[in-house]
């Protein structure tokens, strides 16, 4: 099942077949008492957290109508992101998974949900909830390992364009929400034909992006800024009031997506994480799917708050996991799933941010070179299968 | 005047471009939930007990709200444990009050899911979701000069509602009101005072130990039965038998009558999806999911990861109850909930279920 990095051992090695079984039963053993316990706790929750990012965002675009004043500019900046921040990881991301379809409350509810980011919530829950959750760092299947710009694998053929990607991922990181619509649009194969570019289904999603950018852009760089400018006639500086708001609310969005594309390098990509084969996924049972899960995701170790502020994507190995429970309830699961990474021997990978977003960068450099002995050298790791069943 | 609605509708366009993604009254709901012009919700701004069992809940309603005829009823969401479930009761209070509020009165009943919770937790300052009043079990404009109520248990609330709007307005009012004890009289002392004062001639009948009454009864009770214009309201038998005794009568057009609908739905194994749009009905095996006995069925689905995390293959579930193969979790939805999305790759059908698909 597994493939990938340079490594002399295979990881799963050491399990059988009714192993992983039983990993399965453990896991839904354990989502089983977390759905049990699902209800008002979680319902309170996120409906904090929306009044807490709804107030932060309306006083600091408030403030922001001072934005002429350095100190205003701080402070308005500084909340913005914050709030932006929120907006995108801890509500909506987990709204849209679905996590609190359970309230019944159709405004809080992945179908009805539109978030601050320039990818359209539906088309986003396609290329994430339903290709990425579902095949998780299988290469070639999994977009999200590289957005398809990128080499994350040794096994990936090198080309001379993969020097440039520490670049890609850098300008990506900072237009990181457009990355996202561009992705979930599979823009680079649907331009790539005359036929694939006149496609309607095609047009019809663009457009919907296109839709959906021209009123976020209108909203951070058009009306916000001009909403500041009667304060900046009032002081005799009304270009500086519209550039300042302009410019606060550009900084913020680049901050939420510079923090965003860093905690989401996180989930995949550090050292010690998985990557699988195409075909090893054919036939997957639940308990392989949960391991697949289990060995493809990082977690970041932290404080209550730096969970909180990544979306409990800290928790990205529970999140995978469980995609459908409350985030807030995966640092209460941890322990649990932990446990039984150890039980089994396997390897549970987390660290602080900072070593974690070092980790994925260094990979992101390292697979820019070709590989230093040939790819065919590298272990296949491929655990023991139970042959296919027979065709009836 | 078209150039101000149209300079109102670009201002509004503005005003929307601030809030996009969302609309502006999401933000408004941050500090005036009441305000928001798409969802009707009420505050609760008291709650008194009524009976053992009963308690009245002083609601102050929302934007848009339209006050209720007497008699009519309103369908409450109430997040029961985080999970908002609709139920329907009848406004209880006077109709037209000057401070704006109505009164609905909870009864709990024996499995209730909501009527207990609302017995126990309901507090000042609580937020329920709203509907607008419904039903026909209205006085008419014409009040009647003669008019008789038939009610037991909580189906006395609906008429409460008219005694307190009209009963002045009526010169002959006679109620037949059952409960199981003097005690559960809900309202009792109210009307056991309207009666004092003449202004209703009060039956009451105790089943507890006077039995259970009969509608051969009433004609003792009330000589000038059929006389009357009747409203009559309780559980489903006692109905049934009326409207049998008033159709014998030849009076069914003097009688009018409101049914609370049961809603325990009990998980079984196996049932029937019903898809409305397509006509499909289909038998769904135990432990077999929605989406393959549909789309064996040769309903059209859809569909993604087929295994739970993608909310991809949901459909509005009208009302049923369907089991959550992986957990085992049930969901009901019953006809005065709003349509649940059902995740129709995990869900095995428990009992018949409507899917509006
Ligand atoms: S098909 Fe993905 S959740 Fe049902």
């Amino acid at each position: 099942m597994t493939t990938l990095q340079r490594k002399d051992v295979n990881p799963i090695a050491h399990l059988t077949p009714e192993d992983i079984e039983a990993i399965g039963v453990e896991l839904d053993a354990i989502r089983d008492e977390f759905i049990a316990k699902r209800g008002e706790t979680d319902a309170n929750y996120i409906r904090k957290m929306i009044k807490i990012q709804r107030r932060l965002e309306l006083s600091s675009r408030a403030v922001l109508l001072f934005s002429l004043f350095p100190p205003a500019w701080i402070l308005g900046t500084v909340g913005l992101s914050i709030s932006k921040i929120l907006e995108n990881m801890e509500i909506g991301h987990n709204i849209l998974h679905g996590q609190y379809d359970f309230m019944r409350d159709p405004k809080i509810h992945s179908t009805t949900w539109e978030w601050d980011s320039a990818s359209p919530a539906e088309q986003w829950k396609h290329s994430h909830n339903e290709l990425h959750h579902k095949y998780t760092n299988v290469v070639g299947r999994d977009n999200d390992l590289g957005y398809g710009i990128m080499r994350v694998d040794e096994q990936q053929k090198w080309v001379p364009a993969h020097l440039g990607q520490p670049l890609y991922n850098f300008v990506n990181a900072i237009f990181f929400e457009y990355g996202i619509a561009a992705y979930d649009l599979e823009l680079g194969r649907n331009l790539a034909t005359k036929k694939r570019r006149n496609n309607p289904a095609f047009r019809a999603r663009l457009a919907q992006v296109g839709r959906k950018i021209r009123k976020q852009m209108a909203k951070d760089y058009v009306i916000h800024p001009l909403l500041s400018v009667p304060v900046g006639l009032a002081f005799g500086n009304p270009l500086g009031a519209f550039l300042g708001t302009l410019s606060a609310n550009a900084v913020a969005s680049v901050v939420r997506n510079l923090w965003s594309h860093s905690v989401i390098m996180c989930g995949h990509f550090p050292n010690g994480v998985e990557t699988f084969e195409r075909t090893s996924i054919t036939g997957e049972t639940r308990g392989e799917w949960y391991l697949r899960q289990m060995l493809g995701s990082a977690n970041i170790s932290g404080s209550k708050l730096m969970h909180i502020m990544t979306g409990n994507l800290s928790h990205q190995i529970e999140h995978h996991l469980f995609p459908d429970l409350p985030a807030s309830r995966y640092a209460e699961i941890a322990p649990k799933v932990r446990a039984l990474f150890e039980k089994y021997e396997l390897n549970y990978v987390t660290g602080p941010l900072p070593m974690q977003v070092a980790s994925a960068w260094a990979k992101v450099f390292r697979l820019a070179l070709p590989n230093r002995e040939k790819a065919n050298d590298i272990d296949h790791a491929v655990p023991p299968r139970r042959p296919e069943p027979a065709a009836v | 005047m078209p150039v101000t609605q149209k300079l109102r509708n670009g201002a509004w366009r503005v005003v929307e471009l601030i809030t996009t993604p969302v609309v502006p009254a999401d933000y408004l709901d941050v500090i005036a939930p009441l305000r928001n012009p798409h969802v009707l919700r009420a505050r609760v701004e008291a709650v008194r007990p009524e009976t053992d069992k009963a308690v009245t809940l002083v609601l102050r309603p929302g934007r848009n709200w339209q006050p209720a005829a007497p008699g009519q009823y309103v369908r409450l969401g109430v997040d029961v444990d985080g999970v908002r479930l609709w139920r329907a009761y009848s406004v209880s209070s006077a109709a037209g009050r000057a401070d704006g509020l109505f009164t609905v009165t909870v009864n709990e009943v024996a499995d209730g899911l909501v009527s207990s919770y609302l017995r126990k937790n309901a507090r000042r300052g609580m937020l329920l979701t709203l509907d607008l009043p419904a039903g026909d079990f209205v006085l008419p404009e014409r009040r009647p000069s003669k008019a008789l109520f038939v009610t037991a248990g909580s189906g006395i609330t609906p008429v409460m509602g008219m005694l307190r709007s009209a009963v002045h307005e009526m010169p002959d009012v006679v109620v037949v009101h059952s409960a199981r004890t003097e005690d559960d009289v809900v309202f009792g002392s109210e009307l056991r005072e309207l009666n004092k004062q003449g202004r209703i001639r009060l039956i009451e009948r105790h089943t507890r130990a006077d039995g259970r009454l009969k509608a051969a009864d009433l004609a003792e009770l009330v000589p000038d039965l059929f006389e009357r214009e009747t409203w009559a309201c309780g559980p489903g038998d006692m109905l049934d038998a009326i409207t049998e005794h008033w159709a014998d009568a030849g009076a069914e057009d003097r009688l009018h009558v409101e049914r609370f609908r049961p809603t325990v739905l009990v998980a079984g194994d196996g049932g029937t999806a019903a898809f409305e749009r397509s006509g499909i009905e289909t038998e769904v095996a135990a432990g077999v999911t929605i989406l393959d006995a549909g789309e064996a069925a040769g309903q059209l689905m859809p569909s993604g990861c087929r295994m739970g995390i993608c909310f991809k293959c949901v459909l509005p579930m009208r009302e049923g109850i369907v089991r959550d193969v992986r957990d085992g979790s049930v969901t009901t939805v019953t006809e005065l909930d709003e349509p649940v999305l059902i995740q129709t790759c995990i869900s095995a059908a428990a009992g018949p279920c409507r899917l509006d698909a």
